[in-house]
Parts: C-alpha cells; sequence; structure tokens
C-alpha cells in the first residue's frame, strides 16, 4: 500500500482536489518502504523495516496559507484534511511573499529507480551485512557499519492542473573498521540508486586496508600543505558552497557571492579555471527526482513544483546561476532556478593513484569530519581528517599521519587548484578526487 | 551533534494540540496487549511505549510569518528480547490487533538477528513501579497561548530589533509536548505528560559598503518549562559587564533582540583579535556547548564502548583510563554531574523510556572521571547494577538508546561574581553564546567560536573583538579551569536537536554551569579573504 502507481496517486490527487474550496490547493502524496541495518563490534546492534505513506494538502486564501497532513485514505478522512488545512489558512496570518501556484510543468523522466534495490529484503540486508563482518572477523578487526535502503514515490498536483510522479530508491551504506589495539582506523560510504552496483565486501576491504594501512600515525606540525583530498573527504565542503548561492542572501548583502558596494558576485570569475560545477537530473551515474516534493522540511511549502533542469552554476572558474525561491525570482523578474538535488563537478581522466604518483610532498586526506562554518562571509569551515590521513613523498604514501584540524575555504581551495581526477559518486554528489595547495591545518589532533 | 530541525508527525489544526490523550486506563489495557502478546512469542522481556508527539514550531522573519507548524504524532514502538538479543517494531495503528501483530514483528525480528549475535543482552534489574505519573512542573501550557499572541510576539522582537539597527532578523518559537505511556514486563506502568521550549532569533547587520555582515543569535536557552520562560521576570536577570545581560529561568526575549541588534552593528567593526595564548571567561550560555561536546559526549558509555564507531565517533575516555580511579579530566575545582532531576532543564523527567527512576551522579569529582552515562544493557560493563536511567527515543517509532542526561559544571564554593573575575584578569577574552563549534571523533581536540567576545585588559573589558576562536585538547582545557563564579551565577545552556545514532534521533538535553575561567588557551584569528 505504501508505494502507489501513478494512475493510483493521480486519482487520489484529483479526489482530494475535487473536495477543495480554496483559492488554490496543492496536494504531495508520497510513500515509501525503509529498511535499515546496524552493527558494532562485530555484531548486530539493530535493524528495523518502517512504512509509510502520506498525504499534504496545502489550501490558499489569497496571502494564507494552511497545511494539514494525514495517513488514512478513505474518502472522509481526506475530505477532513482539505478541511483541516482550509482551517488553518483562515486563520493563518498572510504571507506577503506568497507566489501563486505554478500550472502544468513538463517533467524529465530521469533513472532514480532501480527494481533490484526495490526487491531488497531482511535476508538481503543480513547478508550484506555478513558479507561485511566476516573478513573483518577473519583479520581481528573490528566493523561498525550501517545500510539504509529505501524505495519509495512522490507525486504533487494541483488545482492548476499540475501534476507529477517519481518513483526512486537509494542505498546508503558506511563501514567504519578499527584494529584491534584502536591505534587504526578507515573508512567508506556508498551511495546508489541500485542496489546491484553496490558491493559491501568490496566497500570493507578498502575500510580495513585503510585500517591497517593507518596504525602507528606519526605526528607531522600543523601548516600550510598540498592536499590530495578524496571525494569522500571534499564532498561536505563542496555541497556547503554549493547551500550558500542562494540569490537573494547575495542580494541582501549576506552572503559570499555578495559584492563589497552592493550587487553580488555573478558573473566573476572566482575560482580556478578548471572548475566547473553544473547539475544534470539525467546523468545516470546521479539521477536526481524531477520536482522537489510537496512537504518540505517544515511541513509544507519547501517544494514548489518547478521541474529540475540541467543547470551550470559555476564555468571556468566564473559563477553562471544562483538559485531562486519563486518569490525572489519574480521580485527580480529573472527565471530563477530551484536548488539541485545534487551536482556534479568535471574533473580529468587521472587516478586517485595517478595524483599521488605526481605528487613531490603532500598528504592523502580520506574523509574530514565534524565540519562546521565558521564564518559565512567567507565560507571558512573547520573540522579533522578522520580513518586514514597519510603523507605522500616522492609518488608514493610513505607512512600514516596523525589527524589535523583544518580551518580553510572552498573558495580559496579552488583557487589553489593543482590537479582534478576522475568524478566518482559520494555522498550524493559526482566529485573528482582534487590535488589542492596551501592547504591549512590548524592544529593536531591524537583521535583515531 | 546538532541536527537539522526535525517535524515528526502529521500537521494538524493548532486546536487538535490541545484534546486530551487516550485515557491512561486504556493505554493500560493496550499495552498488556503488547506485553502478553510477546510474551506468549517467546520473549523475555518486553517494553511498550504508547506516545503523542506534539511539536507547534513558528517561523518568521521581519514582519512576517514564514511558516506556523503543528503537528501530531501518534503510535506504538514495543521492544522485546529473545534469545539475548533486541527486536523492535512500531506501528501507528493503535488498536489491540495492530498491537499484537507488532509484537510479533518485533520478536520475529529479534530472533532473526539472533543468528548474528555475538554478545546477549545482559539487563540490569529494575523494580517494577507500579502505576504512576510524572509532569512537567508548567505554570502556563504553551499550546494553550493562542498562536496569535505568539506571533506578536515575535514581531515585536523582529521590530525592535530592526529599530535598534538590525538589517534583517529572523526569529522562531519551538514548543514541544511528549505524552508518554510507558510498560514493561518488570510492572511498571508510567504516564508522562513532557513540556519544552525554546524561543531564538538572529539579527544580521550589513555594512554595503565594505561587503561585510555580521549576525547575532537570541542567548536564550531551550527550557524544560511552560510559557512562563517568556516573562522576562527581572528576579531571574544576572547582570554582566557591558549592559550584557543573563537569563536564569525566565527570558526577556525583546530586551534580548533589542542588544543584538545594538551588539550586530558593532561587531561589524570589532577589532581582529591578535591570535595567542589568552585567559577565557565563559558565560554559562557559551560554556554550555564546550561542556556538552568536551564531557557529555565522551562519557557516553555506548560511544566509549564502540557502538558509535561509524558515526559519531569513540571516546578518548576509555574505561582502563577510568578504572585507575585516577585520570585527571580536569583541574580539582572541576566537579561535573549527570542528572535527570534538575527543575526546569531539557532532560528532567520522572523516569526514563526503560521505567528507570531519574537519579544524579558524578561524572567528574574534584577533577577525576569517575562514571559514565550508562542505560540497563550497559550498566554491568561498568559494576553497577542500576541503570543510570539515561534511555530516550525521539518518538514512539524509533527504539530508545543511551543519550546525554543533564550534564553540568557545578558552581564554585566561594563568592564571586563575573564583574570579580573579570578583575583579576591581566590578558583575556569574555565569551558569550553558541557560535561555531566542532570537535574530533574521539573528542581530543576542539575548535569553539561565539556570538560576542569582548578583551579583556588589566582587569578590565576595552572593546568587543572580531575573528576569534579557540582550539585546545579536552584535557587540556579542563585542567587550565583556574576559577568558577558562585551559584548566583549559575543558569542553564541547552540543546534542543541533539543528533545521535543511525538512523539519527534528536534529544534535549541542557547543561547548567557558572561563568568560568580557563587560563592560557589558544585563541586564533579566523579572518579570511576571499
Amino acid at each position: 500500500m505504501a508505494i502507489l502507481t501513478e494512475q493510483e496517486a493521480k486519482k487520489i490527487i484529483d479526489k482530494v482536489l475535487g473536495y477543495a474550496k480554496s483559492d488554490e490547493t496543492f496536494v504531495s502524496l508520497s510513500g515509501d518502504r525503509t529498511g535499515n541495518i546496524r552493527y558494532a563490534r562485530n555484531s548486530v546492534s539493530t535493524s528495523g523495516e518502517t512504512s509509510n505513506l502520506s498525504l499534504g494538502v496545502t489550501a490558499v486564501f489569497g496571502k494564507k496559507s494552511g497545511t494539514a497532513t494525514i495517513n488514512e485514505f478513505d474518502d472522509a478522512s481526506l475530505e477532513k484534511t482539505v478541511r483541516r488545512a482550509e482551517e488553518i489558512a483562515r486563520l493563518a496570518p498572510e504571507n506577503p511573499e506568497y507566489v501563486p501556484m505554478l500550472g502544468p510543468q513538463t517533467y524529465l523522466k530521469t533513472g532514480t529507480f532501480s527494481e533490484s534495490t526495490d526487491k531488497i529484503t531482511p535476508e538481503f540486508r543480513a547478508k550484506a551485512t555478513f558479507d561485511s563482518l566476516d573478513p573483518c572477523r577473519q583479520k581481528n578487526l573490528t566493523a561498525a557499519g550501517y545500510m539504509e535502503d529505501t524505495t519509495g514515490f512522490s507525486a504533487i498536483g494541483n488545482s492548476k492542473g499540475l501534476f507529477g510522479y517519481n518513483r526512486s530508491t537509494g542505498v546508503d551504506f558506511s563501514i567504519t573498521v578499527r584494529t584491534a589495539d584502536g591505534t587504526g582506523s578507515g573508512y567508506a560510504a556508498r551511495d546508489v540508486n541500485d542496489v546491484s552496483k553496490l558491493s559491501t565486501k568490496a566497500a570493507t576491504e578498502v575500510a580495513m586496508q585503510k585500517a591497517l594501512a593507518s596504525s602507528t600515525a606519526r605526528a607531522l606540525e600543523p601548516g600550510k600543505y598540498t592536499v590530495i583530498l578524496e571525494p569522500t573527504a571534499s564532498v561536505e565542503l563542496l555541497r556547503n558552497m554549493m547551500g550558500s548561492m542562494d540569490a537573494r542572501n547575495a542580494d541582501e548583502g549576506r552572503s559570499f557571492l555578495s559584492k563589497k558596494g552592493g550587487g553580488t558576485r555573478l558573473g566573476e570569475k572566482l575560482f580556478d579555471e578548471r572548475v566547473t560545477i553544473y547539475s544534470d537530473p539525467m546523468n545516470p551515474e546521479l539521477p536526481l527526482d524531477p520536482f522537489g516534493g510537496g512537504g518540505g522540511r517544515f511541513g509544507g511549502g519547501g517544494g514548489d513544483g518547478r521541474p529540475q533542469e540541467k543547470v551550470t552554476w559555476i564555468e571556468k572558474g566564473v559563477v553562471k546561476n544562483m538559485y531562486y525561491s519563486r518569490f525572489w525570482a519574480e521580485k527580480k523578474g529573472v527565471k530563477g532556478v530551484p536548488p539541485p538535488g545534487g551536482v556534479i563537478m568535471e574533473g580529468g581522466t587521472q587516478s586517485l593513484a595517478d595524483l599521488i604518483k605526481s605528487t613531490d610532498k603532500g598528504i592523502l586526506v580520506t574523509r574530514l569530519w565534524y565540519i562546521r562554518a565558521v564564518d559565512p562571509q567567507t565560507l571558512l569551515y573547520t573540522g579533522l581528517t578522520r580513518d586514514g590521513t597519510f603523507y605522500i613523498e616522492n609518488g608514493q604514501i610513505k607512512f600514516p599521519v596523525k589527524n589535523f584540524r583544518f580551518n580553510e575555504s572552498p573558495v580559496i581551495m579552488l583557487n589553489n587548484l593543482e590537479a582534478l581526477g576522475k568524478p566518482v559518486r559520494a555522498g550524493g554528489q559526482l566529485i573528482p578526487p582534487m590535488k589542492i595547495r596551501d592547504f591549512t591545518f590548524t592544529s593536531l589532533s591524537d583521535a583515531v | 551533534m546538532t541536527a537539522s530541525i526535525p517535524v515528526l508527525g502529521n500537521m494538524v489544526a493548532p486546536e487538535l494540540l490541545l484534546e486530551p490523550g487516550v485515557d491512561t486506563a486504556v493505554k493500560k489495557r493496550l499495552a498488556d496487549v503488547a506485553l502478553n502478546a510477546a510474551k506468549s512469542q517467546g520473549a523475555t522481556y518486553t517494553d511498550v511505549r504508547i506516545g503523542r508527539y506534539l511539536q507547534q514550531f513558528m517561523f518568521t522573519r521581519e514582519q512576517k510569518v514564514q511558516n506556523i507548524v503543528n503537528a501530531e504524532s501518534y503510535g506504538v514502538g514495543i521492544r522485546v528480547i529473545v534469545d539475548g538479543t533486541w527486536g523492535f517494531a512500531a506501528t501507528s495503528d493503535v488498536t489491540p490487533d495492530a498491537i499484537a501483530k507488532c509484537a510479533q514483528t518485533a520478536v520475529a525480528i529479534a530472533k532473526a538477528n539472533a543468528r548474528v549475535q555475538t554478545e546477549p543482552v545482559v539487563l540490569a534489574p529494575q523494580k517494577g513501579v507500579g502505576e504512576v505519573s510524572w509532569k512537567t512542573p508548567i505554570q502556563k501550557n504553551a499550546f494553550e497561548i493562542p498562536v496569535q499572541q505568539k506571533v506578536d510576539l515575535l514581531m515585536k522582537v523582529n521590530s525592535e530589533a530592526m529599530k535598534n539597527g538590525g538589517a534583517f532578523v529572523t526569529s522562531n518559537l519551538f514548543f514541544v509536548n511528549e505524552q508518554k505511556y510507558f510498560a514493561s514486563t518488570d510492572g511498571s506502568y508510567i504516564d508522562q505528560d513532557i513540556h519544552r521550549i525554546w524561543p531564538t532569533f538572529t539579527v544580521s547587520a550589513v555594512d554595503r559598503v565594505t561587503g561585510k555582515f555580521k549576525t547575532r543569535d537570541a542567548i536564550s536557552s531551550p527550557m524544560g518549562m511552560g510559557y512562563e520562560y517568556l516573562d522576562g521576570l527581572t528576579t531571574e536577570k544576572i547582570p554582566a559587564p557591558n549592559g550584557l545581560v543573563g537569563y536564569r529561568n525566565s527570558y526577556d526575549m525583546v530586551e534580548d533582540a533589542t542588544l543584538a541588534a545594538k551588539q550586530v552593528k558593532e561587531k561589524l567593526t570589532a577589532k581582529t583579535v591578535q591570535p595567542g595564548k589568552y585567559d577565557l571567561v565563559l558565560d554559562p550560555n557559551h560554556l554550555g556547548l564546550t561542556i556538552h561536546e568536551s564531557v557529555g559526549h565522551p562519557t557516553e558509555l555506548d560511544r566509549v564502548l564502540g557502538y558509535e564507531a561509524n558515526y559519531a565517533g569513540t571516546s578518548f575516555a576509555t574505561l582502563d583510563k577510568w578504572k585507575t580511579k585516577s585520570f585527571k579530566y580536569g583541574s580539582p575545582l572541576v566537579n561535573i554531574v549527570a542528572d535527570k532531576k534538575q527543575p526546569h532543564t531539557l532532560g528532567a523527567v520522572g523516569y526514563d523510556d526503560e521505567g528507570v527512576p531519574s537519579k544524579e551522579w558524578n561524572l567528574i569529582k574534584d577533577g577525576v572521571l569517575v562514571n559514565y552515562q550508562a542505560i540497563r544493557d550497559q550498566v554491568a560493563i561498568i559494576g553497577e547494577k542500576e541503570s543510570h536511567g539515561c534511555c530516550y527515543a525521539d518518538n514512539w517509532n524509533s527504539v530508545q538508546f543511551q543519550r546525554m542526561p543533564n550534564v553540568s559544571l557545578k558552581a564554585g564554593s566561594e563568592k564571586r561574581s563575573v564583574f570579580d573575575m573579570i578583575k583579576g584578569v591581566e590578558k583575556g577574552i569574555y565569551i558569550i553564546g553558541r557560535g561555531s563549534y566542532s570537535i574530533d571523533q574521539q573528542r581530543y581536540n576542539f575548535q569553539f567560536g561565539g556570538q560576542l567576545f569582548y578583551e579583556i585588559k588589566n582587569g578590565e573589558i576595552t572593546g568587543m573583538l572580531d575573528d576569534v576562536a579557540y582550539q585546545s585538547n579536552t584535557q587540556e582545557f579542563w585542567n587550565s579551569c583556574a576559577q568558577l563564579c558562585d551559584k548566583d551565577d549559575y543558569r542553564m545552556f541547552g540543546s534542543f536537536f541533539d543528533g545521535k545514532g543511525q538512523p539519527s534521533q534528536v534529544s534535549a538535553v541542557s547543561h547548567g554551569s557558572p561563568t568560568t575561567r580557563f587560563n592560557g588557551v589558544n585563541v586564533i584569528n579566523t579572518g579570511r579573504k576571499i
């Protein structure tokens, strides 16, 4: 019941719209089945499976809106939810920034759904876990990991004739392997739409190798170093930077894209010319939802039904696009694209091993952790290396090094670019391994 | 860690949040269905939580209400032990048939997991407490206050902030009510009604000419209180240098927003800090987060044991250090207690989510690590017979696990105000408010910012500083603790959405402390040019 077909979803949405008496009505309907399994100390700790099907109705009178949600689907419950949304809307304060709803839209048919992920069973999860645990037990290493899989659908519709439906699946897997004496730790993470592309065993082997190689790390003085950032290390910094490309904040003077003296830095070259970042919902390696959902983080208004399209955000180092709310786009008289669901950073053809080989002196960073904003003006972030950091000399990994705290801005980092490798999927983005000069480490950590 | 703002449940009309939940007698009957069903399937222990979780969140900017969320979530979570293995299942269908089926599912999951289990669960005994109830002692139920009254307050906050120099302002109110019914095969039937509140805002200032912008967040604390927290009682204000005000158990949101607007303008022209060693005077509204990250998390026994290794990490405060009974976590002035009892706190409950009555215990005594935070299936590992009572689940459909109780630094016994403390500092920085924070996965190395930084020279505040962050090592930092203000300065800091676990759950926790001095801490300059 949790996963409805397009026809079933449309039937419910049409029924709900039929009950509506408000000026405008938006309906979102989504369902999923999510399963997870968690393990630590080489043993399973918790696991579970949940199914959800829920409907949200946003009713609008003039510039007042109200949202109600429900997970019961008989006619009386559906009508009650519409009435409740209308009642909340009537009582709500007017929102001067309300923008009338969109009419019918054309959505891309993206490849977010995979049959193999849809068919995952508890036995599959247990087997995937065993494939990860067993090699660790054999080598006297300690594994802690987590796998979560989800299959679901999302449908939206409104009183102006808009309708969209999409099915998607996803699997997130992460594994931390530690040596028995606690001196080494390695990590690997994979995210896929299609579980047939995931081998928990292969990912675990990467983490095992890093755990063994990282034990008995030596201390290097903090300072500025040439670093090679694996995609798992750089993904959060890039995601944070892309999340700061809101046009309104830039126009209001409170963004790294705000310009001294007023205006924004749109069209300015802010990065090395090898930096090109775009989003493409049709990319087979990183398919994205064709529209934002109807729910949104705060229970309504988060998704507005705008289609996701291919958008270039940064081209050859130049800022090409910022994202807009519909209100701000209308106020500024621009088309205004929504924020992307994931981005692709162009890279080269070199492998991570090639990047290491071409490095005289540097540090290989496999993961960054506890990244927090220090200064939104410069996008300065702090955080630490974790689960395997290595010193490189004359093109070879020489020895593991103790973890560092860094204070660095992705804007500065993408100006100090030395080389880019072949992009791989990490944390919902496609990112190349990067060689960066003068990356700022400010202190040492004893953590393993 | 702090999680993003989670909305749990269905959006409903605000009136619905005032409807009484199901009668206790009915809940007892439903709970017994679960206990009996699980037992008949082979469970050796079962607990059931019938929970109704209510939230009202309000979001505004300038003179606009952006969103009001009213959410209700209602259902049942059943946890069982079969063959020494946990199983858990939950359902939103609160009927006898669905509950019995849910109990069977929990048993089936436990049986399936038993095959890959290598460490059978050992549960500390807990005597049943019979049919009891507990309520947060609130004076005003925030859900009963009309929405318009709350909107008016936020509009007043925003207009005062704008009037006093803010270029932009956002303000929010968060209210939570957990109506929880717990029953277990130990013979406990516990009905609890728990309230929490968090008023907060951010005021921004922009200088278009220089292109600079700065923000100042509220210095309120989330509390385990009702709407009375917003009364702004003068008796609960603690005066501080430079016109600053500390708020104890009553918060004046309009006054704080007015101050914030003036201060954020001053931040635009504040002097950039010279990096180096400084003596830090840390306000409770700042120090709470440092306590949370550098004492609260490392003394969670599940982290110490490795259960969080793949996500939040492990801990430097290992069992071998604790066993020496002489591990100097801090200077002899450092006494840190854990509790689920302090009035007005986020952690205060009658019983935890596995039926253990609330307690208070020492974590660090006279600077020495003496204990951890543990729940029923862990406490035997540290040689204790009773759980500490800090098990929590953020919803009926989440499985309960070890969560941080209130972790607080005791006030000093000598009479001392913040004015007295600053007088004795030659070269220092006075830091107020929660800023940027980051700590490694074993809780050694940390870096903290703040909201406001004041330079102290020869016992006096000379002006505001910018670009300040301090970096230290947990043990070094707490051993540099040099002076504490007294109990009159003691107040709460809180984390409303503390994240932990996979899948991630939130919890709310308070940290009490007095203003405290730390000597010779490394301060870095965070200013950059892009």
